[in-house]
This record gives structure tokens, C-alpha cells and sequence, in this order.
């Protein structure tokens, strides 16, 4: 992975200096909390429901054992034991207190990480694929591009007070597993006809009250073309983006008002006038020295261990229910991808204790040549485990509630903090999470109602990206009451959609049936072994509102 | 009255912020407004005296860019800290208007904000502050690396990692 430079060090050092010295004026109370808050939220702070809350960049989602032991230290140091993961590839922690989180960011900077730009209205934690570099269906290795797109985007000058925060998501794989379409800007390497490798570029995705999938604004981008179309996608947002209404200023807002075309035309027109700057050039030995950073390590040769997994597997029907869920093709023969699930029955989704990060970080130098990644899942990846440590690794995790086989099933559930933590929300997420992944608790079944996911958001601003769960379930408030709105057909990947309102709310108690008559009515209408989400699009969204609200209650489809 | 400091020092205003001024002088330097610049070109061209011209952050320099050459000042306001229109409108008059005079910050000018506003090419701020130079110096060597080159010229952490 990448590790800072001189320089690098140099900048996060002065970093935390200057949010020190704004802490301690803020402490004496020479500035008051409403002039605080420009200064805090670019530092990641957040005052929320019971006490700040400080969130971390994992960038690309990247992190060594080195980093996870350092995160346990503060879950414990400065924390009550535990940390949570959030779709950002990011990690919060709760309970922080003020004058205390400058050493949290010191401490941080001590194993190359930090939490600039994990809030505020700038170029937020670049994402991208948690398989990167590891991933058969890879065209490229994504993150040295987000590498340089971080280094390109931190403490931009121009671009520091943009209408609102700004995010930015990179593959190179085939399938999306970093929702690109659903970014501020969206990147997928991509081969042109002549098969040189650039960028397609995607802009004005997003979810919130105002859902949209990305649009393709470039169907392709020399590299070399990268920062100067960037600043000028930036340039134009940054100008003509509303500024009179936080929820209408998202680039996806000014995007949709002007038309893909006309926002293009745009777009291209700055360009013209910056794409030969040498400020925008993107440097080839600069590309050369960060991607050497991401080569891939030293793989021993090993065979592939398909005799030997098929034994155990055999032997074992809960290591066989966790291959099948959690264990994805590596690159290289004799290897694994594994996801840990941050999901055991019971928990919140995306909560680590500190013992946990402890052991894990042990675990992934003994298994994963000390690298793992985060999920925009809310799960954790070993990238490089060799095939024939999988029964032990399955063993160790298990005995830590890491090793619940339901990676992309229904139990594998995406929640935000919701009304528990979070002082925007109008519903509680975590309980309902708690609740669902406690009904289905059962692996074998599990595993017959196959790939299915579900998000969970607390409030409208869709956090937990509900719009793009296969099915989706809103939190909304009534007359000081909790109800769920939930949603069908959703999706993050590469077959991008939003989800369709199913009907009325309904209370938290009804959801764990509600999900049971949605699972019911696909397992007798689908059609061999077609998903969840495929059967939606066939058969359309009334079955599904008959089994959860009674014969009669869906609105008829005229038939022509 | 706001004090200005440019080039990290005090620096006496001559100018006449001309703004809420009806006529507009045109016997001393004044900073005017795009509309009195408009209406009032001849005579205050006529005048000799030094002239600034104040742009609000949704009137981009574009407007006037081919009568760059009258003016010794442009004032860009900043109407809340949070509107960074300024920011992208001060790198165009530098980088692409090659405008040399004072580039100057008012409005709702924080602290917090002087390095970003100087890489983008502004030399003057009013700064609203208890103590604008102490504020001034506070921040003057707080980011020593920057990662992006801009028309102020410091070289990026790029530059400096392939000189040592």
C-alpha cells in the first residue's frame, strides 16, 4: 500500500498543529461553536445526538494491520471498545471528546492516516473497489489512481467550499462493487477500441431525497487527461452549482436541471482551456513512483487447492456455508479474497470492538500478509490468503463472530447509525438491523435465498443507501412515531437502478414478516436460479405488495 | 472600517469603497460596483485616478475581462465564508486573464481561509478578525506542502520530491 513520504508526513503534521491551535481556541472560548464548525468538520469532527463523533479516511479502503492496531488503541484510549465502518470506507468513532481529539489525530498521523476532508463541502474519502489488485475481473488496479486523486483533492485550494461535500469513486473491474454510479463522479477503467486503458467518466450520481443514477459524460479519458477534467467537472459545479438550498446543491442537481448534454458542453469548455496547463499534467514518473507502492507482493507459487477444500468443505457443512458466502476467486492460483462479515446476528452492522481490530490485525499478518481492506458493506477483506489456511483462518474467526457466512445475503445488511447515534435521523437503524439479521439467523436458508441485499437508512439524506438495496427500507417519522418505508429493486452495481416504493409505511415490528412475505413470494415466482433482484425485474413490483400488504391492496396494472 | 493586509502586511486603504455612492465620485481612487463600472465608464476613465472594481461571487471575471487593463484593483467579495465561487473566479483573473494588480478578498473573509485564498492568486484580504495581522501571521506558516500546482508559483510536494 502507499506509504507517505517526507512530504506526505510534512502536511499531516502541519495539519494536525492547525486544528490543535483551533481546538484550544475554541476550549478558552475565543471562538464560539457556531464559528468552530467551519474549522472542525474539514478535520472530520461532528458534534452529534450524545457527543462528537470523529471519522477517519480509510482511503480506497486500504488498511495495514499496523493501522487496524492503532484504531484499536483509540477505540479503547479514547472510545467505549469499538469503532464503526461506514459505506464511505470510512471509520467513526462515537464518543469523543473535545479536547482529546487533536491527540487522536496525532496519534493517527503517527501510522500514515488522517481524517482530512472526511466532511465538510470539498472532495470527500475517494473510494473504490475493496478487491482492488486482487480481483480476476480486473482490467487495472484502481488505486493508484485514487492515490493520486487523494493527493490531488487534499487541501485543494479552489476547491475547499464547494456547494456541498463532493464524492468520488474508482474501478477497474467489470463488476462495480464500489457503486460508482452512485458518486459525485464516478471512474471505470476502461479499455477503448484501441485498447489503451482511460477512464470512463460518470458524474451526478447520488442518493438522498433526490436519488440519481450517474450518467456517462466521457465514454473515455486518456490518464493523462485525469486532473484537468477533474478541475474542470469541478470548476463548473463550483460555479454553477445552487447554492441557495444545501439539499438542491449537489452536482447531481445542476446535472439533471442543464441536461447531461448541455452540463458536458460545459465541462468541455473549460477543459479546452486547461487540459495543455502544465499545473494539470499528470506526471508519468509520479504515476510510476505511487503505483510501484501497489505492486503486487511476492505471491508464492502454489497450487490451486480445489482437492483439499472440496475434503473439508465435505466434511464440514458450516467452513463449506462460509466458503460459498465469504470466499471470493483471487487472481492468483492457490489464493483467496476473504470477507470477514461485520454482521454476526445481533450486531450492529460495520461495529468492531477493539479486541476484535486487535486479533484481526494479528490475523491478517498471519494470513494476509498483514494487508486488509474495508467494504463500502460495512465488512472487512484478507486480499491474500493462501488457499490451504482457509480452515484455519475460518476457525480463528470464528471464534471471534468474524466467520457468519452471509456475505450478499439477506443478513449482510448495510445500516446507517440512525436516530441511536446520528442527530439527523428520524428512525432508529441499528435495531431494525438487529432484528431482521436475528429472524434469518439460519445459514442453510440463507444460502437458498441466495444474493439479496438490504439497506437500512434513518432519514431521508440515505445514509444506509436504501434507494439501491434489492430492498431498501427508509425510516421516516409520523406523528412522533418510527415507520418504514420499504423500497424494491435497487441496485449499486453495475446494473445500477433505484429501488421502487413498495406501499405504506410500516412499524418496526412488522418488518422482520415483511421481509419473510418478500423472501416467500420470490422463492415460489422465481424462475430457476435467477436472484432476487432479477425476479423483481421480471415480474414486476405487484406480486411483492400483494405478499406484503394482502390481495387487493396493490394498484391493478392496466392491461392494454 | 475593515483593515487590509496585503502582502502580509498593513497596508493604508486609498481607495473608496464607491459601492453605496450615487454619483460616483470619479475625482479619487474608488472601488466600484460591475453596474457603476457599466454606467459610468467614460467619466471614470475620464478621471485618471486609480480604479478597483468589486465583483460579487456570481458575476465571474469573464465579464470584464477585456477592460482589465483600467483597473489596479479587483476586489472579489465572498457574501458568506462558505460561497467558494471567489476562489475558482481568482485563478481565472491569474491564471487565464494574466491580471497583475491587487487581488483583493472582502467580504465574509476568515482566518481559517487566507492560504487557500493566496494560492489562488489573492494578495490583499480584509480580513475580519480582532487583530487581522495577528491572524495573518497565525496562518502564514501553517502548510509548508501543498499537493496541487497553482499560478502563485510554490512548487507541489510533486516538485519537491524530485528535487531531493
Amino acid at each position: 500500500m502507499y506509504r507517505y513520504d517526507e512530504f506526505d508526513h510534512t502536511l499531516v503534521a502541519e495539519r494536525v498543529a492547525v486544528f490543535r491551535r483551533q481546538v484550544e481556541r475554541r476550549l478558552s472560548g475565543d471562538i464560539t461553536e457556531d464559528q468552530f464548525k467551519p474549522l472542525r468538520l474539514p478535520n472530520g469532527l461532528y458534534l452529534q445526538l450524545h457527543a462528537y463523533m470523529l471519522r477517519i479516511n480509510v482511503p480506497y479502503g486500504c488498511l495495514s494491520s499496523r493501522q487496524l492496531r492503532k484504531l484499536a488503541f483509540i477505540a479503547r484510549r479514547y472510545d467505549r471498545n469499538f469503532g464503526h465502518f461506514t459505506t464511505r470506507q470510512n471509520i467513526q468513532f462515537n464518543w469523543i471528546r473535545l479536547d482529546e481529539a487533536p491527540d487522536i489525530l496525532a496519534e493517527l498521523a503517527e501510522v500514515e492516516m488522517n481524517t482530512m476532508q472526511s466532511s465538510g463541502n470539498c472532495v470527500r474519502n475517494i473510494t473504490a473497489d475493496q478487491f482492488a489488485g486482487r480481483a480476476r475481473d480486473e482490467i487495472e488496479d484502481p488505486r493508484p489512481w485514487c492515490e493520486l486523486i487523494r493527493q490531488w483533492s487534499i487541501l485543494h485550494p479552489e476547491f475547499g467550499y464547494l456547494p456541498r461535500k463532493f464524492k468520488i469513486a474508482v474501478t477497474g473491474a467489470a463488476s462495480d462493487r464500489a457503486a460508482v454510479k452512485f458518486h459525485d463522479v464516478g471512474l471505470y477503467l476502461r479499455r477503448n477500441a484501441e485498447g489503451v486503458v482511460g477512464f470512463e467518466v460518470i458524474v451526478g450520481g447520488g442518493q438522498g431525497r433526490t436519488p440519481f443514477v450517474g450518467l456517462t459524460i466521457r465514454e473515455w479519458l486518456a490518464k493523462e487527461d485525469l486532473f484537468s477534467y477533474l478541475e474542470a467537472i469541478l470548476r463548473v459545479y463550483n460555479l454553477g452549482g445552487r447554492r441557495d438550498n444545501p439539499n438542491k446543491a449537489r452536482i447531481k442537481i445542476q446535472v439533471n436541471a442543464l441536461g447531461i448534454d448541455e452540463f458536458r458542453r460545459l465541462v468541455e469548455e473549460e477543459w479546452a482551456q486547461i487540459r495543455t496547463s502544465p499545473l494539470l499534467s499528470v506526471d508519468a514518473a509520479e504515476v510510476a513512483r505511487i503505483a510501484a507502492y501497489f505492486r503486487p507482493p511476492d505471491w508464492e507459487t502454489l497450487p490451486e487447492e480445489s482437492g483439499l477444500l472440496h475434503r473439508l468443505r465435505k466434511a464440514e457443512p458450516a467452513f463449506d456455508a462460509w466458503c460459498q458466502a465469504n470466499i471470493v476467486e483471487h487472481r492468483t492460483p492457490g489464493y483467496a479474497i476473504v470477507n470477514l462479515s461485520l454482521k454476526a446476528p445481533g450486531i450492529a452492522p460495520g461495529d468492531l470492538t477493539a479486541d476484535q481490530m486487535d486479533r484481526v490485525a494479528d490475523l491478517a499478518d498471519r494470513f494476509s500478509l498483514g494487508e486488509l481492506r474495508v467494504s463500502h458493506r460495512q465488512n472487512l477483506v484478507f486480499t491474500d490468503v493462501r488457499q490451504k489456511d482457509l480452515y484455519e483462518l475460518w476457525t480463528e474467526l470464528a471464534g471471534l463472530s468474524l466467520a457468519t457466512p452471509n456475505i450478499g445475503t439477506l443478513t449482510d445488511i448495510v445500516a446507517c447509525p440512525g436516530l441511536d447515534f446520528c442527530s439527523l435521523a428520524n428512525a432508529r437503524a441499528i435495531p431494525v438491523a438487529q432484528d431482521i439479521s436475528r429472524h434469518f439467523s439460519d445459514s442453510a436458508s440463507l444460502q437458498d435465498i441466495g444474493e439479496l441485499t438490504i439497506n437500512i437508512s434513518g432519514c431521508m439524506n440515505a445514509c444506509g443507501h436504501h434507494h439501491v438495496g434489492h430492498i431498501g427500507i427508509l425510516g421516516v417519522e409520523k406523528k412522533g412515531q418510527e415507520f418504514y418505508q420499504l423500497t424494491l429493486g435497487g441496485s449499486s452495481a453495475e446494473d445500477a437502478a433505484l429501488g421502487d416504493r413498495l406501499g405504506r409505511a410500516i412499524s418496526a415490528d412488522e418488518i422482520p414478516a415483511a421481509i419473510e412475505a418478500l423472501v416467500e413470494c420470490y422463492k415460489r415466482l422465481r424462475s430457476g436460479d435467477e436472484r432476487f433482484l432479477d425476479t423483481c425485474r421480471r415480474i414486476g413490483i405487484e406480486p411483492f405488495q400483494e405478499a406484503v400488504y394482502g390481495v387487493g391492496a396493490a394498484p391493478r396494472r392496466e392491461v392494454a | 472600517m475593515m483593515t487590509l493586509v496585503r502582502n502580509g502586511q498593513f497596508v493604508e486603504d486609498i481607495y473608496t469603497d464607491a459601492r453605496d455612492l450615487e454619483p460616483v465620485p470619479v475625482d479619487r481612487p474608488v472601488i466600484v460596483s460591475l453596474a457603476q463600472w457599466q454606467h459610468n465608464r467614460d467619466a471614470l476613465l475620464a478621471g485618471g485616478q486609480p480604479l478597483g472594481i468589486r465583483l460579487q461571487s456570481d458575476q465571474p471575471p469573464a465579464l470584464v475581462a477585456s477592460e482589465l487593463q483600467h483597473f489596479a484593483v479587483v476586489a472579489l467579495e465572498f457574501p458568506k465564508f462558505r460561497d467558494g465561487r471567489a476562489y475558482t473566479h481568482a485563478r481565472m483573473l491569474r491564471e487565464r486573464h494574466a491580471f497583475a494588480g491587487e487581488l483583493r478578498a472582502v467580504g465574509d473573509v476568515l482566518q481559517e481561509q487566507l492560504n487557500y485564498m493566496q494560492r489562488c492568486g489573492f494578495d490583499a484580504f480584509e480580513i475580519s478578525a480582532a487583530d487581522p495581522l495577528a491572524a495573518w501571521q497565525a496562518i502564514e506558516n501553517d502548510h509548508t506542502v501543498w499537493y496541487q500546482a497553482t499560478g502563485d508559483g510554490r512548487p507541489r510536494a510533486l516538485e519537491l520530491r524530485q528535487r531531493t
